[in-house]
């Protein structure tokens, strides 16, 4: 009985909690519509969790997205569309955070750190160079004659799978 | 009863734990092997009561015993057996006793590890046996699975619908095995930074046998992720695959740093080289797992995935985990300075080379890491919302990570101690070749032309083509004759296979990643019976609607026609919209027509109405070409790391490796 109900209710299509938002009218203009969409993937849905508008089945999804094509259609720039939503919503509503002092660790913080820890590893391997390099004379003869001596030198590190 | 049984066996294998970290340490201090020897008995007990409490919350749920909490909350009696099973460790309670199973399970096999020197192994076992407290403890006081309900209810709340799925009922196992697998790496580099010595046979058996655990967790972790991404893929219904979630990060963090670790530790094992910096990661790994579990279940995060918990277990969360991170690292600035490896090598080098591998992977890993956390950093400090997204790591993690992929291929190539880079260009010159090639007809072949797109066509055929030049050059094909070639390629080291299966299959996933993000096209409208929508070169024509009714669920099911745009080619798929009555969710069931190696990918949205008023459904259509290399790719990566961890070099040591669990 209760199945019966639920499937009368399904076929009636009230599927959805909430009512079924009014459908995307896509612009005219291809251009323009593919602007939208662009600008849809880095504007988050304000009340999902980690969702853009574009995925976003929410009621305010769609509004957010009419919203945008509306001010696209009136000819405004994707710049202009963006900074419209950030003062209505905030820094939060787009996915690209904003560049100011409070954010430039996350900017340029990990290419940062990856220079500095790239100056230093040539540093370190500087001074490793100088350890290595300086072979007096008399050790330069030395070697010399133990080379001759040796048809065969023996890599005492080596093994058959260094190769 | 069962329940009692398996309340009692959490517990018993909370004092199995404590006895095992005690009798470790005293047997280390006394040098008692029979204290040890008892320790490790002890993890092997406590491994066994952590499986039979999981046994007995697998039966509480499979024969929907409502009289357990976790069971009323998370199961119904609706439910396909699968799925009953899966939703043991669907909830915060029950996943959290998966972790103590692979935690005491790889415990296990750590302490039946043969030819570990007395005080490293009693040192790991004890460390082993610490987390074994704190993560037990905390099942048992704060997230019991086993606590009763009074009056018991009728019916469960049912699991949430989108988790039921069969890739995401094998997702959370295979990901806990590679999350705590890296909490072996951890006890085993504690146990090093306590026990380790500056001399120089050390180093390279420590690196060996930490190094089947780094490339076993790995593997079990780009496995698991993968699953996870391809859920994402075809369960959401959004057509994207990985979407910069802070949760999806949480999981990237440990992969990067394993993958780090596992290259640091080959340096280690074969030169002795780089034993701190290996240790570091070691730890770095398990301390991103704990990180990865806290911000999961603490609340901090809202996302898609994160169990939704109360914030008091999350401070416990974080109290392990500053616990034992600040503890190990502590230790590590103590110790560290101490313990010199040897192994020079010149800048020019494999180690040099893997060196840079390890300065990219931690440098993309500290990127990850600010982006999931910078939010909340800024939120607490001047309470400044901002949302981190795609465009984000679009402009940091991938350049930093098309960097190191430039590097990949000339790395096996290289020497140890002194490399020939000029002899290396030379070996890869064709490959060089052949993917500026590649890149130049993948920016003549898709359309519209992107440069960036098509380099990173160019990007993925190098990682492949260098990395089979590297086979081509050491088993001397096209040099010599061909069974000559044919036997060296049998010599070859599983090992060596290994690397070049995995470096392939990267190439694989970038291929896939470049091409599905950059040239996908989507198309929406609502359709009625017998309209279409295109798509690219494809046709999609919604034939019909019905309504089904599956185990647990009612569903729209719309029957759909893919073809190509002249109607050739025909193909029939079906996408559904779920209600699911249980718990008033629903959810959308993906319609993907595979072409090769690409996806059509339909999804039917709600009923509505065309402008003439009859009835219609909004339908979804994405082109996503290429789609089958960015899970494939992940899939040929894991198997380079089981067949790298089947060489026989890795093989003795720590004796059997595979996880009883």
């Amino acid at each position: 009985m209760i199945r019966a109900l639920l499937l009368a209710i399904v076929s009636l299509g009230l599927i959805a909690a909430e009512p079924a938002p009014a459908p995307d009218r896509p612009l005219a203009d291809a251009a323009q519509e593919a602007r939208a969409r662009a600008l849809f993937a880095d504007i988050r849905c304000v009340v999902c969790q980690h969702e853009a508008i574009a995925d976003s089945p929410a009621g305010i999804a769609a509004d957010m997205r009419r919203l945008v094509r509306e001010e696209i259609a009136a000819g405004r720039s994707d710049a202009q569309v963006k900074a419209d939503l950030v003062r209505r919503y905030g820094d939060f509503v787009l996915f690209t955070p904003p560049l100011r002092a409070a954010t430039w660790l996350l900017w340029f913080g990990p290419l940062s750190a990856l220079m500095a820890a790239g100056v230093g590893l040539l540093l370190i391997s500087r001074r490793h160079r100088t350890e290595t390099v300086a072979l007096t004379p008399a050790e330069e003869d030395d070697l010399a004659r133990i080379v001759a001596d040796q048809a065969v030198r023996p890599d005492p590190d080596a093994k058959p799978s260094d190769d | 009863m069962i329940v009692e049984l398996g309340g009692f066996a959490l517990i018993l294998a909370l004092a199995l734990a404590m006895l095992q970290t005690g009798m470790a340490v005293a047997g280390r201090l006394r040098r008692s092997p029979v204290l040890a020897g008892a320790a490790e008995g002890a993890a092997l007990a406590g491994a066994v009561a952590v499986a039979l409490a999981f046994a007995a919350l697998i039966a509480a749920f499979a024969v929907s015993d409502f009289s357990v909490a976790n069971v009323a909350a998370n199961s119904h009696t609706d439910k396909p057996m699968l799925y009953k099973v899966a939703a043991a460790w669907g909830s915060h309670e029950g996943s959290l006793l998966l972790w103590c199973l692979v935690l005491t399970g790889f415990g296990a096999v750590l302490s039946r590890a043969r030819g570990l020197p007395f005080g490293l192994k009693a040192s790991a076992v004890a460390t082993q046996g610490v987390l074994g407290v704190l993560f037990l403890a905390f099942a048992v006081f704060t997230s019991n699975p086993f606590a009763r309900l009074d009056p018991a209810p009728f019916q469960g709340a049912s699991l949430n619908p989108l988790l039921q799925d069969p890739a995401l009922a094998f997702h959370p196992p295979l990901l806990y095995c590679g999350y705590v697998g890296f909490s072996v790496c951890f006890s085993l580099a504690i146990a090093a930074l306590i026990e380790g010595r500056a001399n120089s046979s050390f180093w390279p058996a420590w690196g060996r046998w930490v190094r089947p655990w780094a490339l076993a967790s790995w593997a079990f972790l780009t496995v698991g992720i993968t699953l996870g991404a391809f859920w994402a893929y075809y369960e959401l219904g959004w057509g994207g695959w990985w979407f910069w979630d802070p949760v999806e990060n949480a999981s990237f963090m440990p992969w990067l740093a394993g993958a780090a670790l596992l290259h640091s530790a080959v340096v280690t094992e074969r030169r002795g080289a780089l034993a701190g910096w290996t240790t570091f990661l070691a730890l770095l790994a398990f301390t991103f797992s704990m990180l990865g579990a806290f911000l999961v279940r603490s609340g901090v995060l809202t996302s898609v995935h994160a169990f939704a918990v109360d914030p008091e277990r999350g401070l416990m969360l974080l109290a392990i985990l500053g616990a034992t991170s600040g503890a190990a690292f502590a230790l590590f600035a103590w110790r560290a300075p101490r313990l010199k490896g040897g192994g020079m090598f010149a800048p020019v080098s494999r180690e040099g080379a893997l060196v840079l591998n390890n300065l990219f992977l931690t440098a993309a890993c500290a990127t990850v890491l600010l982006g999931t956390l910078y939010p909340l950093i800024l939120e607490a400090a001047n309470g400044a919302t901002i949302s981190i997204g795609p465009p984000y790591f679009a402009l940091t993690f991938v350049p930093l990570m098309a960097a190191a992929f430039v590097i990949v291929p000339a790395g096996p190539l290289l020497a140890w101690k002194r490399g020939d880079l000029n002899g290396v260009i030379q070996r890869l010159s064709v490959a060089v070749g052949l993917a500026l090639l590649i890149a130049f007809a993948g920016w003549m072949a898709f359309e519209p032309k992107k440069a960036l797109s098509a380099a990173g066509i160019g990007l993925g055929a190098w990682l492949i083509l260098g990395t089979l030049a590297e086979v081509v050059e050491r088993v001397r094909l096209f040099r010599g004759p061909l069974a000559e070639s044919l036997r060296r390629a049998r010599g070859l080291p599983l090992g060596a296979w290994g690397t070049t299966l995995a470096h392939a299959g990267l190439g694989v996933f970038v291929l896939g990643a470049v091409v599905e993000t950059g040239y996908r096209i989507e198309a929406a409208r609502p359709l009625a019976p017998g309209q279409t929508i295109e798509a690219g070169k494809w046709t999609v024509r919604l034939d019909s609607v019905r309504v089904v009714e599956g185990p647990n669920y009612l569903a729209e099911q719309g029957r759909l026609t893919v073809t190509l745009r002249n109607g050739a080619a025909p193909r029939m798929v079906t996408a559904e919209r779920r209600f699911f009555p249980a718990g008033g969710q629903t959810t959308t069931e993906v319609g993907l027509d595979f072409r090769g190696l690409d996806d059509v990918y339909v999804v039917l949205g709600e009923r509505g109405r065309t402008e003439a008023g009859a009835a219609a459904w909004s339908v979804r259509v994405w082109w996503n070409p290429w789609a089958r290399l960015i899970f494939l790719g992940p899939a040929i990566m894991a198997l380079g790391g089981l067949l790298s961890l089947l060489d026989r070099r890795l093989r003795f040591g720590v004796g059997r490796r595979r996880a009883p669990s």
